[in-house]
């Protein structure tokens, strides 16, 4: 966690983890140890001891009406025993210069402290200036495990309830469908619909096999929107239980000899689209391969509607299932 | 194979920062066409790859790609990297060539995850 104290650049911010984002995401005050016991300044050594000794206390803050005035730790105890000075108050071996965090700061600015400090622990004051807790790195450590579990619990919970949409709600033909406009030549995006596509089967209960056929499919139909359309398109998934429909379709210019843009390796990509990695003219050749059933419709007039059809069906173990 | 191994074994740098090195390939593909990659590879393979845009990283996703290796010392784009780093991709770089990072690849025992052409989708 050390890398915590460097400046981050922008160029290094867009690197940076989950973990790393929980860090200035998380709040001190749901990570830190809340009402810590406070000591009085005139209780003696022995007393604090014993109160850490019973309480099995590393450290202590110090107050007085309220205010924090000094934390004790083990060490200063330490430092009392060695000159056999049990008797004498805490307020002459507490340490007095504080550093302290604020509740309200993200838990980065206290990984930042612990650095530059070397201290174990930090008093937690609130605007008021009230001690409401105490952090230790122990604290930070579980609090980041425990929201990094959040997050994995968070898409299980989404995964189950998905899956159960087709079992819960009853109708003659329930289906879901999912619809995104494609934009002629964005790059940048190009297969990003495709993406949420996949993760959408996979939510609802999709085999990893169904989910990746779908997906090759529906990329290859979304790139194609990209490269050859006047306008861009429409991606159009209907999800029933026995069967998903996806269609892509737009308003042209359409394709001026269906027959030959089936054949493997025929395109009419231009070298620029060719550089990026697309127009092998493989695609439709693809989506062939990895769907049930194709239907290609296409008019100089009306432009293209893509079928691609892959038809489930619920014998148990099956790949091809969605449940 | 591991990506901590790829990385030594090709002499090249982990570029996304999510502990990939213990993550673990079980093949690999060298390709520049997307549509090939899709056509052909097999899940859980390394993409060894001479393009750099985000599309290389959307394919990885759709088709179950593990890492993806960029050949000739190739730094990919900013958004690249950040669809990458979202979505788990680990992205290596090395000077290496096409031919020979996937020869050094395939002689350290790592086997080719491209699927024989004509084959029908896995």
């Amino acid at each position: 966690m050390s890398d915590q104290v460097k400046e981050l650049s922008d160029e290094s911010a867009e690197n940076i983890t989950r973990t790393e984002e929980l860090a200035y995401e998380l709040r001190i005050n749901e990570v830190m140890t809340r009402g810590p016991h406070c000591l009085p300044p005139d209780i003696s050594i022995k007393d604090a001891l014993d109160i850490f000794q019973k309480e099995r206390f590393s450290g202590a803050p110090v107050t007085a009406n309220d205010a924090l005035i000094g934390i004790l730790s083990i060490e200063d105890l330490i430092r009392a025993l060695r000159k056999n000075d049990m008797d004498s108050d805490v307020e002459a071996y507490m340490t007095k210069d504080v550093v302290t965090v604020r509740d309200y700061d993200p838990v980065v600015e206290a990984l930042k402290t612990f650095s530059r400090t070397k201290f174990g622990r930090l008093p937690v004051l609130n605007r008021e200036n009230k001690v409401v807790g105490i952090i230790t790195k122990g604290d930070i450590s579980n609090g980041l495990l425990t929201a990094l579990q959040k997050d994995y619990h968070a898409e299980e919970i989404i995964r189950y309830r998905a899956s159960h949409l087709f079992e819960d709600i009853i109708s003659h033909r329930t289906s879901l469908i999912l619809r995104y406009e494609i934009r002629k030549g964005d790059f940048i995006h190009g297969g990003n619909a495709s993406s949420n596509i996949k993760r959408a089967l996979l939510r609802l209960g999709a085999s990893p096999q169904l989910a990746r056929r779908c997906g090759i499919a529906v990329y290859e139909a979304e790139m194609n929107l990209i490269i050859h359309t006047t306008h861009g398109g429409t991606l159009r998934v209907e999800i029933e239980p026995h069967k998903i429909t996806m269609e892509a379709y737009d308003d042209g210019p359409g394709i001026e000899d269906v027959e030959q843009a089936m054949k493997p390796g025929f395109s009419t990509a231009s070298n620029e689209i060719r550089e990026m990695g697309f127009g092998a003219g493989m695609g439709l050749v693809n989506i062939k391969r990895c769907v049930d059933e194709m239907r290609l419709i296409s008019s100089k007039d009306r432009g293209t509607n893509l079928y691609m059809i892959m038809f489930l069906d619920d014998k148990e173990n099956n790949p091809k299932s969605i449940k | 194979m591991k990506i901590e191994q790829i990385v030594h074994l090709l002499n090249g740098e982990l570029l996304t920062k999510h502990n990939d090195e213990g993550k673990e390939v079980s093949g690999a593909m060298g390709a520049d066409l997307m549509s090939d990659v899709l056509a052909s590879i097999m899940p859980e393979a390394a993409l060894l790859t001479g393009l750099c845009n985000p599309q290389v990283v959307r394919t990885a996703l759709i088709a179950d790609i593990r890492a993806i290796i960029f050949v000739r010392g190739k730094y990919p784009a900013k958004e690249t990297m950040k669809i990458a780093n979202d979505e788990n991709i680990p992205l290596i770089t090395t000077t290496h060539g096409m031919y020979e990072a996937c020869g050094i690849l395939h002689k350290a025992g790592l086997p080719s995850l491209e699927m024989p052409a004509n084959d029908s989708c896995a």
